[in-house]
C-alpha cells in the first residue's frame, strides 16, 4: 500500500512541473486578469504579510536587539556586540538551566517514545500468536484514554499534578502511605532538589505518551499485515519482530516525535511553571525559557533576554540536525524507502 | 514486494489449524500486557478523577484525607471558581479567540497551501520553506520583539492582537499540513473548471475546498487543541488585557498561596479539562483518523 501511495505521488511530482502546470501557467499569464491578480493578493498576500509580520519579523528582530543592552523601556539603546552572549555562558544560573534543558532532552523523548511504542504495539500486533495478527482485546478502549491528558492545557496538567504531588493532602503520597510505605507520608516531591526534576519529567512523559501512541499506532497500521506474518513464519518471536520490523519501518514517525519532544523539552516552560515557577529547590528544575522570560519581563533587560532566545534558537536548531544526521548515519534512508 | 512476501504465506498455511488455540506464552504474555495496559489506564484515570472529585471538597476535607467522597456534593466551589476567580469570563474570552483565530486560520492557511502547492512561479519555494523555518524556531525567541510590535499597532492586551498572533504562529502547520493535501488533488478537476469558465476564487472555493474537507477537519481538530492550550502567548503579549483560560488559571494558582482555596482551584481546573474531554470522547474516531492521515504522507 505504501509503495502504490509514494509511486503515485511520485508520478504526480514528476508529471506536474514538467508539462501540465507550464502550459497553463504560460497560457494564463499573458492576460494578467483581475481575477489573477486579486487571487494572488488575497491567496499568497494576506496569509503571507500576517506570517512576515507576526513570526518572522519578530525573529529577525530578537537576532538585532540580542546585540544590544536595551532594556525595552529606555529610549536608547546602544550596540554591545556579543557583550550579553558573553555574560550568558559566565552566568551560572543560566548554565544550570541549559544543563537542565539538556538533561530533558536527553531522557524526556527516549523515556516517552519507548513507553508509547511498548503501548503501541500491544495494543496493534500483541494480541494471539496464531491466526491473523491482531491487538490486545479491547485495545481501542486503552488507546482512547491514553490519548486524554493530550487534549488537556499544559498549565492545567501542571496545577492538577501540583496538588497530586502535595506533601500533606496530595493522592501520591496517600496513596503510597496507603500501602505502607509511611515514609513518604510528608514527602514534598517537587520541594527535594533530589525528586523534583524526575516528578516534572514523569508529569510531562503523562501528558505526550497517549499523543505518540496513537501516533505509533497509525503507522503500525500502514505496515502490510504480510510482513508480519512472514516474519512470523519464519520463527521470530514477538521481540525480534518488534526490534527487525516495526521500528525500522516507523522509523520516520520516531524521528518526528522524537525532534517533536526534544523541541519541547528544551522549551518546557509551562510545565516547570506550573509545578514550580521558582525554578525549584536549588534551582533544579530551572528551564532557559523560564530564564528568559524572567529576564525580558520582570527585569526589564530586553537585550539579554533575547540573546537568551537565541541561545535556545541555536540549540533547537543543533538537536533537530543532530537526530536528522544520527537518523541517517544508521541508515534510516535504506529502510524508510520500502 | 506484496506478492513476494505473500506467497510463502499462503503455503504454509496449510500446515496450520484454522482456529487458532491459545498456548500457554500466549496467556502469559496476554496477562502481562493487559496488565501493563490497565495500570497505564489507572495512571491516566487516576489523576482525574481525583481531580473532579476533590472539586467538590471543601480545603480542609481535602487536607483531611485525599481518598475521602465530599460530606456533601454542593456546586459551591464552581459557582466561588467560575465567577469570583474569573474563570467564567476567561472560558468565554477562550472560546471567543480560539474559534475566531481558528476560522481564520484555516481559511487562510488553506489559501496559502493551496497556491503554493498548485502553481509554480519564481519565490513560490523559497516562502514554502519560510514556512516551514517557522515550525522548528522556538516560539520564545520572537515573544521579546512581537510584544513591541503589538504595542506599536496599539493591539498589545486586546485580543484581537491575540488572535492574530495566534493565527500567525499555527500558520506553518496548517500550510505543512494542506500542502500535501491539495498536491495529491488530481489536476483534471481544475482544468475541468477552468474550462467551464470559472475564475480562480470560484474554482478554490467551490471546487478545491470541499475536496479539501477531510484535510482540513484534522488540521483543525489539532490547531483547535494547540491554541486552546496555548499558555506563553497570552502571557507575554495579553498580560493586562481580558485573560484566557490558562492566562487565568496560572493566575489563580499562583496568588493561592496564601488565601488557599483548593476546592475552588479543582474546580477551576476541572472546568477546563471536562469540556474537551467530552468533546475529544464524542469525535475520536476522528481524530485518531487525523493522526493517520498527517503521518502518511
Amino acid at each position: 500500500m505504501k509503495t502504490q501511495q509514494s509511486r503515485s505521488d511520485d508520478g504526480l511530482t514528476a508529471v506536474v512541473p514538467a508539462t501540465a502546470p507550464q502550459q497553463v501557467v504560460k497560457r494564463r499569464r499573458k492576460p494578467l486578469t483581475w481575477d489573477k491578480v486579486s487571487f494572488f493578493a488575497v491567496f499568497l498576500g494576506l496569509p503571507l504579510a500576517i506570517y512576515l509580520l507576526f513570526v518572522i519579523w519578530p525573529f529577525v528582530q530578537a537576532f538585532g536587539y540580542s546585540l544590544t543592552d536595551w532594556s525595552g523601556f529606555s529610549p536608547t539603546q546602544n550596540f554591545i556586540g556579543l557583550e550579553n552572549y558573553a555574560k550568558i555562558f559566565t552566568d551560572d544560573i543560566f548554565m544550570k538551566a541549559m544543563g537542565n534543558n539538556i538533561l530533558l532532552v536527553i531522557f524526556l523523548p527516549i523515556i516517552t517514545i519507548i513507553l508509547s511504542l511498548v503501548l503501541a504495539s500491544l495494543v496493534t500486533v500483541g494480541g494471539s500468536s496464531k491466526g491473523q495478527i491482531k491487538g490486545l482485546r479491547n485495545s481501542s478502549f486503552y488507546r482512547v484514554v491514553s490519548f486524554f491528558p493530550y487534549t488537556i492545557p499544559a498549565i492545567a496538567i501542571g496545577i492538577m499534578w501540583g496538588q497530586i504531588y502535595d506533601p500533606s493532602g496530595g493522592l501520591l503520597n496517600g496513596i503510597l502511605t496507603g500501602l505502607g510505605f509511611d515514609q513518604f507520608k510528608d514527602f514534598a516531591w517537587l520541594g527535594d532538589k533530589n525528586t523534583a526534576m524526575i516528578a516534572t519529567m514523569f508529569v510531562i512523559v503523562w501528558g505526550f505518551v497517549g499523543f505518540y501512541m496513537v501516533l505509533f499506532v497509525a503507522g503500525i497500521k500502514g505496515i502490510p499485515a504480510e510482513l508480519f506474518e512472514a516474519a512470523r513464519i519464519d520463527g521470530a518471536g514477538r521481540f525480534r519482530t518488534a526490534v527487525s520490523i516495526t521500528i525500522p519501518l516507523i522509523r520516520d514517525n520516531i524521528q518526528t516525535a522524537y525532534i517533536y519532544m526534544g523541541i519541547l523539552a528544551l522549551d518546557a516552560f509551562v510545565y516547570m511553571a506550573a509545578l514550580n515557577s521558582g525554578g525549584g529547590p536549588d534551582n533544579s528544575t530551572l528551564v532557559m525559557a523560564q530564564q528568559l522570560f524572567f529576564t525580558a519581563f520582570s527585569k526589564g533587560q530586553f537585550g539579554l533576554a533575547s540573546a537568551m532566545g537565541v541561545v535556545l534558537a541555536v540549540a533547537t536548531l543543533i538537536f533537530s540536525g543532530l537526530v536528522f544526521l544520527v537518523n541517517r548515519l544508521t541508515g534510516g534512508d535504506k529502510d524508510v524507502s520500502l | 514486494m506484496t506478492t513476494k512476501v505473500s506467497t510463502p504465506e499462503m503455503k504454509s498455511l496449510h500446515f496450520q489449524p484454522r482456529t487458532p488455540a491459545t498456548t500457554t506464552g500466549d496467556k502469559v504474555v496476554g496477562a502481562v500486557s493487559h496488565t501493563a495496559l490497565t495500570i497505564w489506564t489507572l495512571i491516566v484515570i487516576l489523576p482525574l478523577l481525583w481531580t473532579v472529585m476533590s472539586s467538590f471538597k471543601t480545603s480542609s476535607e481535602i487536607f483531611a484525607s485525599p481518598f475521602a467522597l465530599p460530606a456533601e456534593w454542593k456546586l459551591d466551589n464552581y459557582t466561588k471558581a467560575w465567577s469570583e476567580a474569573g474563570i467564567g469570563s476567561a472560558f468565554l474570552n477562550s472560546v471567543l479567540v480560539v474559534a475566531v483565530a481558528l476560522v481564520i486560520v484555516m481559511v487562510l492557511g488553506a489559501m496559502c497551501a493551496y497556491v503554493l502547492a498548485r502553481y509554480t512561479f519564481p519565490g513560490s519555494r523559497a516562502i514554502y520553506y519560510l514556512m516551514l523555518a517557522g515550525l522548528t524556531f522556538p516560539i520564545f525567541l520572537a515573544m521579546v520583539p512581537l510584544f513591541f510590535v503589538l504595542k506599536n499597532m496599539g493591539l498589545l492586551n486586546t485580543l484581537p492582537g491575540l488572535i492574530l498572533v495566534y493565527v500567525g504562529f499555527a500558520l506553518p502547520f496548517t500550510v505543512f499540513f494542506l500542502f500535501s493535501f491539495f498536491k495529491s488533488l488530481p489536476h483534471e478537476i481544475t482544468e475541468a473548471a477552468a474550462l467551464d469558465g470559472a475564475g480562480e476564487w470560484r474554482t478554490f472555493f467551490q471546487v478545491m475546498l470541499p475536496m479539501a474537507k477531510p484535510g482540513l477537519a484534522s488540521v483543525a481538530i489539532f490547531n483547535f487543541l494547540g491554541l486552546w492550550n496555548q499558555f506563553l502567548i497570552p502571557v507575554s503579549i495579553n498580560a493586562a488585557g481580558p485573560r484566557v483560560l490558562s492566562q487565568e488559571l496560572a493566575a489563580f494558582a499562583g496568588q493561592m498561596g496564601y488565601a488557599v482555596d483548593f476546592g475552588a482551584l479543582f474546580a477551576a481546573v476541572t472546568v477546563t479539562v471536562v469540556p474537551v474531554l467530552i468533546v475529544y470522547i464524542i469525535f475520536q474516531r476522528q481524530l485518531q483518523g487525523s493522526v493517520s492521515q498527517g503521518t502518511s504522507k
